[in-house]
């Protein structure tokens, strides 16, 4: 299958460094968490990877592969953080998935596959007709995710995709992720904030700080006996794990 | 077009305004047709025996030197004056289209920046000034002051094209069809231009009035359309040769103009109201929420829903903030929305109440209805608002304003917006001090610098004097609640204050208002959407749906609510011991619509205990007959949940 590798990535705006000699490995079908605060550098690797940013150094490859940025053919996708922004308000359901489609097929055959995908991400595939603006935030995000797989990716990376959806959508959301993983082999890059969220569908986690990695391993082993100062801060930052306040 | 488009078009279509622009435009355009076909002869027809003649019974507006009548000549030129300025706008739209857009296809280049640059140096220079040089450069003439309208306004439009296009270049739409592989025109032609298209067009329609006027100067200046052709500014400018004479023979073809004019800026206006912002790619219609100042309702509150606070406890001595049958409103397309419909409680001193729900359930309206900044078309009704012994319902004494402006904090979700950008942090706190207590600005000065210690900001004295834009989010977001802590609040109402941050500076947020809570006994009201961020901080938790109150519970005892909404939010929450060979628990179906509230226990829908009775009467908020410090609206509270629902991948879930 497919394994994404990010060699010694730097990326600078200006003479600002946002990542600096960053490596890992998205193994092949594995769900790779990547956490850190705002500004750590994570949405910057993500957009580099699909050249949303520039690549100031270093190598991005799949299989070894250097990822393709130019033509139709985009084995790697992305998913945004804010279904708000990411659909185009004025076009349907459908023609956001057919869009990111490989060219070909009739437009029957189109249609087909559009519904295909929308039943993929548990969505109604009579929805293919409908505008974002009749969606809940955790509906487009499906849709954001139906996009992303209709350009057949071997790999996807998902950035912050939970974290605009009220936590009661947040669910469902995650529960796709890991689904999707296990039922069409995708090698994912899982970026967010939230350990608790990174724990539940990430098997390997990088935390990131400063445009640095700080530590990486396992997810079980870094979030139970985390090495570096960071790791541990972060940890002790999930909500609902603090010691309980005092109380008067 | 969806349908909520559509009924604010015929709303606007209905409007005044509307219906003037319609009917001038009718008029302009049957003139512009027919003009030429209806008066041709007339206009053409010399009367030498009749010449410069004032008006007269045959000729109303009286004739031109060569004995013509005025009158038909000025509604025959309708037809080409019309052309004219439409001719020119067509010239600036495409010219403003290409070198606006030009950008974006260029990329990020050097020659994406030069037509930038070109274009912002272009529109420096004023149009008429253009449009004279344009039509020494291209001749004296009809087709030189086309090209010199034309191409005067295209600098403006391509501005405006160019600001549009990087507004919605930067959206992530844009970027996603970028990552799927289509080409930049591809995605100009598909993404960009359809979004951008309505403020294009409302501009293009007040360009056309704008270039109606723009003729009628030129041709007056003489430089615009030549004898024997004639356009409403070629007879003005032969009408006010002989002013004095006759002035119909100069009026007349002005308020030909102007008509015309009218019509066309009219309609522009019209447009615009009719696309609303939706015309720049904006969300509209959401929830009102900010922060104007909040009107008193006109009549003193009705009581609200009786049940609602049949039950809730008599206000004891130590409440800080006491609520009864809070209901917010607004006015919908289809008769009122009332978005909080009904809610009691009390915040005791020292206490921490948190209110939870998904987005659009009340709670955040239910914060700005207590602070007293629910924006002015909100109406707002309770049968009781006291917030440390003031009546919110009645007009405020200056005395009582001072106390609340002391006594009450407010913290809201993105310190960015609710800090004043343009002032240096220890200002914007100072100015509390000064204005609400009296304290000079020294003293006021030095108790900022003294407040953003007690916030924990590292070297207060230096960051005093910086910017808002120099802080962080997480310290932008301590600022805000030093700036609550320069009085001696009893309150601090927090709406969502670490949404925008992340979980390490969350953390600092909530144990800084922790902190703040335990040393001086305040009291605390967080709103939020995440349980578990409200559990860790709080005494109590309220648990709003569709705009009630649903459950009433200590916050310790979040694992053993008994209201099933309460239930699921719990546990749609991964923390770190979440079975991972699990799905995650979720709540199938949406959130009611405030515009469309069901009968019934609103919550019925999407609950796995609902029966014929939840879908019929609202069940009340009463006591625990075990717990009394607990309440829930239920009839199943409580009950068991029904063995796991089956994962069945063709529901659709939120």
């Amino acid at each position: 299958m497919t394994e994404l590798r990010f060699a010694d990535v730097t990326v600078r705006y200006g003479r600002t460094t946002a990542v600096d000699g960053v490596s890992l490995l998205v193994p092949s079908g594995e769900i790779v968490g990547l956490v850190g605060e705002s500004g750590s550098g994570k949405s910057t690797l993500a957009r580099a990877a699909v050249g949303l940013a520039p690549l100031g150094g270093g190598r991005i490859t799949m299989d070894g592969e250097p990822v393709p940025l130019r033509g139709r053919h985009r084995p790697l996708q992305m998913v945004f953080q804010d279904p708000y922004s990411s659909l185009d308000p004025r076009r349907t359901v459908g023609d956001s998935v057919a869009e990111a489609m490989p060219p070909g097929g009739s437009r029957a055959e189109r249609r087909v596959e559009v519904q295909r995908l929308l039943e993929l991400v548990h969505l109604d595939p009579a929805r293919a007709d409908a505008v974002p603006s009749r969606l809940s935030g955790g509906q487009r995000q499906r849709v954001a995710l139906a996009r992303a797989l209709a350009a057949r990716p071997r790999a996807v990376i998902a950035d912050e995709i939970t974290s605009a959806l009220d936590v009661s959508v947040q669910g469902a959301v995650l529960n796709l992720v890991r689904e999707l993983r296990r039922e069409l082999g995708l090698s994912i890059l899982f970026i967010s904030h939230n350990l608790a969220v990174v724990r539940y569908v990430a098997s390997r986690v990088v935390v990131l700080r400063g445009g640095r990695v700080v530590e990486q391993g396992p997810t079980a082993e870094v979030l139970t006996e985390p090495r570096h100062d960071y790791t541990r801060e972060l940890l002790a930052a999930v909500p609902g794990r603090g010691a309980r306040r005092s109380r008067t | 077009m969806p349908p909520a488009s559509t009924r604010r078009w015929s709303r606007v279509a209905r409007t005044p305004l509307a219906l003037v622009a319609i009917a001038l435009l009718v008029v302009v355009a049957a003139l512009a047709v027919l003009g030429p076909v209806l008066w041709g002869a007339d206009a053409e027809a010399v009367d030498t025996g009749n010449i410069l003649a004032g008006p007269s019974a045959r000729h109303w507006a009286g004739t031109d030197n060569l004995g013509r009548d005025i009158a038909a000549r000025v509604l025959v030129a309708s037809r080409l004056s019309v052309v004219l300025a439409l001719l020119a706008v067509a010239i600036a739209v495409v010219v403003g289209l290409l070198l606006g857009t030009a950008p974006f296809l260029l990329g990020r280049g050097r020659a994406g920046r030069l037509v930038t640059a070109a274009v912002n140096i272009a529109v420096a220079f004023p149009g008429m000034l253009l449009a004279l040089f344009f039509a020494v450069v291209f001749g004296v003439g009809a087709t030189g002051a086309v090209m010199a309208i034309g191409l005067a306004g295209a600098p403006g439009f391509a501005r405006l094209v160019q600001t549009l296009v990087s507004g919605v270049a930067a959206r992530d739409f844009v970027a996603a069809a970028r990552v799927a592989g289509v080409g930049r025109g591809r995605i100009l032609v598909r993404h960009v231009l359809p979004n951008i298209a309505e403020p294009l067009v409302v501009n293009a329609t007040i360009g056309a009035g704008t270039a109606l006027l723009s003729f009628a100067g030129l041709s007056f200046l003489g430089l615009g359309v030549q004898s024997p052709s004639f356009d409403w500014g070629r007879l003005l400018y032969d009408g006010a040769s002989a002013l004095y004479l006759n002035p119909a023979a100069a009026l007349v073809p002005g308020a030909a103009v102007l008509l015309a004019g009218l019509a066309f800026n009219l309609v522009g206006e019209s447009v615009a109201k009719g696309l609303g912002v939706e015309g720049l790619g904006i969300e509209g219609l959401g929830v009102p929420v900010g922060s104007g100042r909040w009107v008193l309702p006109g009549r003193t509150a009705a009581p609200g829903p009786a049940h609602a606070a049949a039950d809730a406890p008599d206000p004891a001595d130590d409440v800080v903030l006491g609520v009864r049958d809070l209901a917010v409103s607004f006015r919908g397309p289809s008769g009122p929305v009332r978005p909080v419909r009904g809610v009691s409680f009390d915040v005791h001193r020292g206490e921490s109440v948190g209110i939870v729900g998904e987005s659009g359930c009340g709670k955040s309206l239910t914060a700005l209805a207590v602070t007293r900044l629910l924006d002015d078309d909100a109406r707002l009704e309770a049968s009781r608002l006291h917030l440390l012994g003031t009546d919110l319902r009645a007009p405020q004494a200056t005395a009582d304003r001072r106390k609340l402006g002391t006594e009450l904090a407010v913290v809201f979700q993105d310190p960015m917006t609710s800090l004043n950008p343009a002032r240096r942090i220890g200002a914007q706190l100072a100015e509390v001090a000064t204005h609400h207590q009296g304290m000079t600005r020294r003293e006021a000065a030095a108790r900022a610098v003294d407040r953003l210690d007690a916030v924990r900001i590292p070297d207060p004295g230096e960051r005093a004097r910086q910017y808002p834009h120099e802080f962080s989010g997480g310290m932008r977001q301590r600022a805000m609640i030093g700036m609550g802590l320069m009085g001696t609040p009893a309150l601090i109402v927090a709406d969502e204050p670490t949404t925008a941050l992340d979980v390490t500076v969350q953390r600092q947020v909530l144990d800084l208002l922790s902190a703040v809570r335990d040393s001086d006994a305040v009291a605390l009201l967080l709103i939020s959407h995440d349980v578990a961020v409200v559990g860790e901080v709080c005494d109590r938790v309220l648990v709003m749906y569709a705009g009630r109150i649903v459950e009433d519970l200590p916050a310790a005892e979040l694992a053993t609510a008994r209201h099933p909404y309460t239930r699921a939010l719990v546990d749609a929450v991964p923390d770190m011991d979440t079975d991972l060979d699990e799905p995650l628990a979720t709540i199938p179906g949406r959130p009611v619509d405030p515009a469309d509230v069901p009968a019934g226990c609103a919550y019925a829908a999407r609950c796995p205990l609902a029966d014929a009775r939840c879908r019929a009467q609202d069940p009340a908020l009463v006591s625990d007959p075990h717990a009394p410090a607990r309440r829930v609206a239920c009839w199943h509270a409580g009950e068991p949940l029904p063995a796991e629902r089956a994962v069945d991948l063709l529901v659709e879930s939120p």
